[in-house]
């Protein structure tokens, strides 16, 4: 009963973030599939582009082995099970731990636990908001694959496969909360293990220790093989391991205190350092965890888009249209490059989350009251704000660099050409910065003129990655296209660059963040 | 120069609630000043304003001399502030915070700041998290006390205090005071205002209703007498400005306005006094007075 009023809470405070997961994750599920369909009418084109596939070790480690290399469910459920699932495994770790340890860590659950809810009661909630979620989604994608054409029981084993992935890291998130005091340390612990679950399966599919795949959920949710064979039975496993955990999680809650982790934490110095003595040494410091966590993200990214690039042609041999999608979507006339172009069009796009997640910290910081002190001991509003603007800008531009080179030393390296791919690619991934920062500039002018709806910011960035997703698949017109900051960003490696673009999105950025300052001179604090 | 503070008809308006209605207040030079008022009465509002954190509605406001909104950043130099909620970073440990805001505000006095945590018996390692409400308070409390400023601005800083923290934080105060510097003190807690403040401003639903040094205030109110007498005393009901009489016998309470206090004492001579004691009012008195007059 009182559980069933936290849950009504979270889900109605959830009520912008859900439907946004949700809703994209079965577009993603739907637009590979619809995506596979037309680029592969015929069973010669499927079975010639699995077949490459197969033989390229690091498609293998990225999305894991085509099941069944004859059919079209074989190849969407090979593009989407284990990739798209591990996307389905981060909402389910970001919700669980934002109605569990974030609540506590704020002090909210304090208010609530001494109330009349059981001390279960919290984290019994926040599961089944994890659990809603994912059964929402599973049963949409199950919907919309079988839409699309593919066959139902597969579909059915499909979203299966994907409720596994989430269900289980849901479990992972509940454990992780309660071994930490801080919800991002919990969201790190958690995301850790979604990352070494990954590159267990990525190792055991790509190498010939196959057994490797089966110590990782994420594995696990592939070997349930969709539309190859459907073996329900494999799902007994995550099954198994979700309730373990969750047992895990539950024994574990009754045993601390409230507020408490199980793990004690570490003392900080006594002094600060000398360094921390303005607002950017202090954004700094609360932005550098995050960013070095995104800064492995992106070097992981680019080193496996570095190292699949050169495989390309082989996959595409078969396939002329995806051949001519590629180059169309990519920019320039060499499939290799334009793959490579498209990859750098990915970063910009995870720069342009990360530059959101960073600038959004102003209103976290001004709501979480504590701006207040900073500002009375003479902080200034312009130069604090601006300290975390140039963190969350320069932090993409580093990210950027840094995905950029991993993309070129893997690729050089597997082309003979370190010399010459590592700063084609940096350069490739860095010219996507002037459009990131726009999102910085959007994020920033919301921050001042209309404060209650910064993380609409997050709306821009869906609306981007959507526009450069569907443009070219419904011909949207050009005005429509302009609109997104991407659009205007040369494609490179291969394409021409030319510096007008570049420049007048960095115009743009720093106007809308100029335009975002001065609002917040003018402005009230929410207090 | 003679006044840190000067406001004057000060207006605030959050969307429909107006958190200020008019509100005055002066702060003198080298005063601690207590600035009293029930939760919601909009003390934090004023600090706030004053502080060029919120846009005053209308009304005017000095601070040490400025203009609190535009000349927010350089009259912040010359003052240090301890707001009334107090959150940290997670991750950075008092000690750091300490240095921080310190060294924000242009520098802080390392021997007082070791002398802070001492008395306040606050460990600087543990991290922002790890505090209760009132360690967070205490290390925005040492960080403002260590610093150098010439006008401290105290938002109810002793809510999480427990009673021997708050002993701590009043010899601080007077320190503070014999040092010259002045000091704002927000409170709902009147002992603490009583014991520590020159002056007293009193508000109530956004409006300054009474302000003055607390024998100023008293000539408002009433005195307490419990009186034991050689004889039963009569007539004491009809003598003007008596209030509350409880006869037992020989036992006499009453409270009395203070401007009547000759009649009462006369009428009790004449029973004869064995046993007197009168107490002059409490600022709980005082306040139930302002509650009384604005309930009619
Ligand atoms: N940011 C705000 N938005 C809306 N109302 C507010 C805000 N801040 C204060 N108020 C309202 O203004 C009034 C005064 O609040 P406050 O100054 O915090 O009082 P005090 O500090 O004396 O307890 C209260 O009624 C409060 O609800
Ligand atoms: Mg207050």
């Amino acid at each position: 009963m009182n559980t069933a009023i936290l849950v009504s809470l979270w889900l109605r405070r959830d009520r912008i973030m859900l439907p946004l997961w949700v809703y994209g994750l079965t577009a993603l599920a739907a637009s590979t599939a619809y995506g596979f369909k037309s680029l592969y009418t015929t069973p010669g084109s499927i079975h010639s582009f699995a077949a490459g596939v197969a033989g390229n070790a690091a498609t293998l480690a990225m999305y894991g082995p085509i099941f069944d290399q004859n059919t079209l469910g074989g190849l969407v459920a090979w593009r989407s099970v284990t990739i798209a699932g591990a996307l389905v495994a981060v909402m389910s770790i970001l919700l669980v731990t934002r109605h569990t340890r974030a609540e506590e860590e704020a002090g909210r659950l304090e208010l609530i636990g001494a109330g009349v809810v059981g001390r279960r009661a919290p984290l019994t909630a926040g599961l089944l908001v994890a659990v809603i979620a994912n059964v929402t989604v599973a049963v949409l994608a199950t919907a919309v694959l079988a839409a699309v054409g593919l066959p139902f029981a597969g579909s059915v084993a499909f979203g299966l496969a994907w409720l596994a992935s989430g269900l289980a890291f849901t479990a992972v998130a509940a454990v992780a909360a309660q071994l930490t005091e801080s919800a991002r340390t919990a969201n790190g612990i958690a995301v850790a293990v979604l990352g070494a679950a990954y590159l267990l399966r990525a190792v055991g599919d790509a190498g010939s220790a196959h057994w490797l795949t089966w110590l990782s959920p994420i594995g696990w949710a592939s070997q349930v093989r969709p539309y190859a064979g459907d073996r329900w039975w494999v799902l007994l496993v995550p099954a198994a391991f979700t309730a373990l955990l969750a047992v895990a999680a539950y024994t574990l809650t009754g045993r601390r205190d409230l507020g408490a982790g199980l793990v004690p934490p570490r003392p900080g110095p006594a002094r600060a350092a000398p360094g921390l003595r303005s607002p950017l040494a202090l954004a700094w410091r609360l932005q550098r965890g995050t960013l070095c966590g995104w800064g492995a993200g992106f070097v992981v990214y680019g080193a496996a888009i570095g190292g699949i690039a050169d495989g390309i042609s082989t996959l595409v041999k078969g396939s002329s249209s995806t051949e001519k999608v590629v180059i169309e979507m990519g920019g320039g006339h060499n499939i290799v490059d334009a793959f490579l172009a498209l990859g750098m069009g990915i970063l910009g796009v995870l720069a342009a989350s990360y530059v959101v997640a960073a600038a959004l910290r102003l209103r976290g910081e001004e709501t979480g009251q504590r701006l207040e002190p900073l500002l009375a001991a003479r902080a200034g509003r312009i130069r604090w704000a601006a300290g975390h603007l140039v963190i969350a800008a320069s932090g993409a531009a580093a990210l950027l660099a840094a995905g950029g080179l991993a993309a070129g030393l893997a690729h050089g390296l597997r082309t003979h050409d370190v010399a010459g791919q590592v700063p084609r690619l940096t350069g490739g991934a860095l010219v996507q910065a002037p459009a990131v920062w726009v999102l910085a500039g959007i994020a920033a002018a919301l921050f001042g003129l209309l404060p209650r709806f910064t993380g609409a910011a997050w709306g821009a960035v869906g609306l981007f990655l959507l526009l450069g997703q569907l443009g070219p698949v419904l011909n949207l017109s050009q005005w429509v296209m302009d609109v997104s900051p991407f659009t205007h960003v040369p494609k490179v490696p291969g394409g021409a660059v030319s510096a007008a673009p570049l420049i007048w999105l960095a115009v743009t950025a720093a106007a809308l963040a100029a335009m975002g300052l001065a609002a917040f001179r003018r402005r009230d604090l929410s207090l | 120069m003679e006044n840190v503070v000067e406001v004057a008809g000060l207006v605030k308006d959050f969307g429909r609630t107006r958190a200020l209605d008019g509100l005055d207040l002066t702060v003198r030079t080298g005063e601690v000043h207590g600035f009293l008022g029930p939760n919601g009465s909009g003390k934090s509002t004023t600090i706030r304003i004053l502080l060029g954190l919120l846009r005053a509605g209308a009304g005017t406001s000095r601070l040490l001399g400025g203009d609190p909104w535009r000349q927010a950043t350089e009259l912040h130099r010359r003052l240090a502030y301890v707001p009334g909620e107090v959150t940290l970073w997670p991750n950075l440990s008092g000690g750091e915070v300490i240095d921080l805001l310190g060294r924000l505000r242009g520098g802080l006095n390392g021997k007082r700041r070791a002398d802070l945590l001492d008395r306040f018996e606050l460990d600087p390692k543990k991290k922002g998290r790890a505090y209760s409400k009132g360690n967070r308070q205490k290390v925005a409390l040492v960080a403002a006390l260590a610093s150098d400023a010439e006008l401290l601005i105290l938002d109810e800083p002793t809510s999480g205090l427990d009673p021997l923290m708050e002993e701590v934080f009043q010899s601080c105060v007077e320190e503070e005071r014999k040092a010259g510097r002045t000091v704002l003190l927000s409170s709902h807690i009147l002992s603490e205002v009583e014991a520590l403040c020159d002056r007293v401003t009193i508000i109530r639903k956004g409006r300054s209703v009474e302000t003055g040094t607390l024998a100023d205030l008293r000539h408002l109110t009433r005195t307490s007498i419990s009186a034991e007498l050689a004889a039963e005393p009569g007539g004491l009901a009809a003598l003007p400005g008596v209030h509350g009489l409880d006869v037992q016998g020989t036992r006499v309470r009453l409270e009395v306005d203070t401007d009547h206090l000759d009649g009462v004492l006369r009428a009790l001579s004449v029973a004869g006094v064995r046993t007197l004691t009168s107490r002059p009012p409490t600022l709980e008195e005082l306040f139930l007075r302002h509650y009384e007059a604005d309930a009619r």
